[in-house]
């Protein structure tokens, strides 16, 4: 047992100690934060981005005269004649040539570039818009009848428990589930490898005769899985601290800059871009309804369950990793054994994005959260949706059996493979090994 | 020290040894010889207990070999190594904790052992910073820093330039003076007639040859002598005690081979030389053990 600590500790602290682990783990949060600050700025300051484009108008059905109002983006300018306007666009200084015939149909847009996405979409809005009134009046509608006529409908989802009714926020659910899948499906990977590696690296170094003439093989399997898994801890510790940190240190930042980003959109209201109040109100309350449904879901059951997923798909794949490990002799030939351990987490992750997310509780979902493989991702999607305690208990049950079952058919493994030097390992020698006596 | 007894073992398509028994004793330095691909290294290996026999069992004094005892046995691997990025003299104390000295012990043994070999200024290298020569000290220093009952070292001098290969040999044979017995695997036979007071000799997974390497060189023994003489070639006639091999003029004289007849002895050819030549130098020829080792592997090759 003692030497098992021993092992522990020098895989531990050897890779705590390497510069990139702490390069890894200061960077990337800040690169984390980097890029969702930058995302948030250019979505913020999309329009800025964008050069002004002059369209030269030719507008056969006079629909749109006086109504079509330049904006921030768009500058335009009407012109009578078609064909004369087609033949000069090159040689004048228009970025396009907007064509609207008499009919209001077929509208075309010239240009010697392509119109980005953007701008045809808005173009497309507000020519949508104008005909939409012009027709409206034509056919005596009134616009307020048909506004109320336009309801949108949408269902309030609740939830019937014990402690009474309660709101059920499919939103949140859906994406603290995911977000925690993800994370676990990404170390699941990222630690896995890691065994892997420093398998690969005591058999080509060929220290690992020397180690198992003091300690059995299966200690030293255990020891590296436990060394490495604390790594990984220790390193979601900080990165959480320090996101946490940063993001606090970028926020009180902001608030300095957004006061006058404020200002400038107050100025820009008051000069007559007028802000819909129900729209103002509604993005209040998106705010308010998202905090209040992440508080309305079982945190404690979800980071509890994340934990426990985390550990022993780490410990169940991890074994498998170091049993691949030790049945090579350089990484370039781990591909063909990864692929059936890789298979199941990618499949649960495809399946997870469309089938378990949309349908926490099929059968399918279900089966997927039992089976020691695919439990880790598919149970934790399913985690914020409610799942009934007995169905986390059996899963977790499994999830035990399955590690302890995989760690012994590996540890098997692992203690012939480490041996053999040179050896081109098939399927079928691996599972000779697997038949060794002691 | 230890005995081993009908000791089986068999890979899916080969078998690495085949009923080998051997005893060492205790305070001795053992030779386990034999070409590549004997079963040296599984025999070895089952001592360390990193694989286990099929059959048969293995005594470490008297009592069945069992993880108590692997904080007893130093072990040197032919394959060496360290792990790269680590430094050398943390890495000795982690390898010496893992054999059961506490922390404190293994430094300071460790340091002792350094300055010993000439390599304490290099205590915080990393070992791929090293030289060959230097790595292969520090592995020493690994294998033996726990004072280990028994030492088994699998063609220790490969990796040494002749210098260093002397230093490690003294140290090998001081940790012996001091009481440690020596398994000393290796098929380079020039080494063994130097260290070793008993040697096995396996060849393809059987044991073909052991016991004192004076005895057994006195077993091969075929009473063949070389006389040389000053002067003009003698004839030789049949009341001669021996047959001629060769007969032959060198620089300064004759040289003359010959095998005794049964019964005869050293005297009796130097009773009938003495009076015809005048004799320079006799010498037998007794046979080195790379003559043996070859002539017991070919014979039981052949057979």
């Amino acid at each position: 047992m003692n030497k098992i600590l021993l092992i522990i500790k020098r895989e531990y602290l050897s890779r705590v100690k390497k510069k990139s682990f702490l390069v890894v783990t200061f960077l990337v949060p800040v690169l984390f934060m980097g890029m969702i600050s930058l995302v948030a700025y250019l979505a913020v300051n999309q329009g800025g981005f964008g050069d002004k484009k002059r369209i030269e108008v030719v507008d056969e059905s006079g629909w749109f005269a006086g109504k079509l109002l330049n904006t921030e983006n768009v500058q335009y300018s009407f012109t009578d004649n078609y064909t004369k306007a087609k033949a000069t666009f090159i040689k004048q200084d228009f970025d396009y040539l907007l064509y609207i015939p008499a009919s209001v149909t077929n509208i075309q847009m010239f240009g010697e570039k392509t119109p980005s996405a953007l701008n045809k979409s808005a173009i497309e809005t507000t020519l949508t818009e104008i005909a939409r009134a012009h027709r409206l009046a034509d056919a005596h509608i009134d616009s307020t009848i048909l506004a109320s006529a336009q309801q949108e409908v949408s269902i309030d989802a609740k939830q019937i428990t014990e402690k009474g009714e309660q709101d059920a926020h499919t939103g949140a659910a859906f994406a603290v589930g995911f977000a925690c899948a993800f994370l676990i499906y990404l170390s699941l990977f990222l630690y896995g490898a890691q065994v892997m590696r420093g398998v690969i690296e005591e058999k080509v170094s060929r220290i690992i005769e020397v180690i198992i003439s003091s300690v059995k093989p299966f200690q030293l399997m255990l020891g590296k899985i436990i060394g490495v898994g604390m790594v990984g801890l220790t390193q979601f510790i900080l990165w959480i601290v320090l996101t946490m940190v940063l993001s606090t240190a970028a926020g009180s930042l902001m608030a300095g800059k957004s006061g006058a980003a404020m200002q400038q959109m107050q100025t820009a209201q008051a000069t007559g871009v007028k802000m819909d109040a129900a729209t103002k109100a509604a993005a209040n309350n998106n705010v308010t309804s998202l905090l209040d449904s992440l508080n309305s879901l079982p945190v404690t059951e979800i980071v509890l369950c994340f934990l426990f997923y985390f550990l022993f798909g780490y410990l169940l794949y991890s074994a498998l990793f170091a049993a691949v490990g030790s049945a090579v002799d350089n990484e370039t030939e781990t591909q063909q054994f990864m692929i059936p351990i890789t298979l199941p987490l990618i499949f649960t992750f495809m399946i997870a994005q469309t089938v378990i997310i949309n349908n926490p509780d099929s059968t399918l979902s279900i089966t997927l959260s039992m089976i020691p493989f695919t439990a880790p991702i598919a149970m934790m999607i399913r985690i914020p949706f409610g799942v009934p305690p007995l169905q986390i208990a059996a899963s977790m049950v499994f999830m035990v059996l399955g590690f302890l079952f995989t760690t012994w058919v590996a540890g098997r493994i692992y203690r012939v493979g480490i041996l053999m030097y040179g050896k081109k390992a098939s399927y079928k020698e691996i599972a000779k090994w697997f038949m060794y006596k002691e | 020290m230890i005995s081993i007894r009908n000791i089986v073992k068999q890979y899916a398509s080969h078998r690495a040894l085949s009923d080998v028994s051997i005893e060492i004793e205790s305070g001795k330095v053992f030779g386990l010889l034999g070409p590549n691909g004997a079963g040296k290294t599984s025999l070895i290996r089952i001592i360390n207990q990193i694989t286990g026999p099929d059959s048969g069992e293995i005594l470490f004094n008297g009592q069945k070999l069992n993880q108590i005892h692997i904080d007893r046995i130093g072990y040197l691997p032919e394959e060496r190594g360290l792990y790269k990025k680590m430094e050398i003299g943390e890495q000795i104390i982690y390898l010496a904790q893992l054999k059961g000295l506490t922390q404190q012990e293994a430094k300071l043994r460790a340091k002792k052992w350094f300055v010993k070999l000439g390599i304490e200024s290099w205590w915080n290298k990393k070992i791929e910073e090293l030289s060959k020569g230097m790595q292969q000290k520090a592995q020493f220093v690994a294998t033996v820093i726990h004072e280990p009952e028994l030492i088994i070292l699998d063609e220790p001098f490969t990796g040494f330039d002749p210098v260093n290969a002397e230093i490690i040999k003294n140290e090998i044979l001081e940790l012996n003076r001091n009481g440690a017995t020596i398994i000393f695997s290796t098929h380079r036979m020039e080494s063994v007639e130097e260290l070793c007071d008993s040697i096995a000799l396996l060849n393809l997974s059987h044991k073909i040859l052991d016991g004192k390497v004076k005895e057994i060189r006195n077993a091969y023994r075929t009473g063949t002598f070389i006389i040389e003489y000053e002067g003009a070639k003698i004839t030789l006639d049949s009341s001669a005690p021996f047959t001629t091999d060769a007969h032959i003029a060198t620089e300064d004289g004759q040289q003359l081979k010959i095998h005794l007849h049964p019964q005869t002895k050293v005297n009796d050819v130097l009773q009938y030389m003495l009076p015809r030549a005048g004799i320079t130098k006799l010498e037998e020829v007794i046979p080195t053990m790379n003559e043996i080792f070859i002539e017991a592997v070919s014979k039981k090759t052949n057979n």
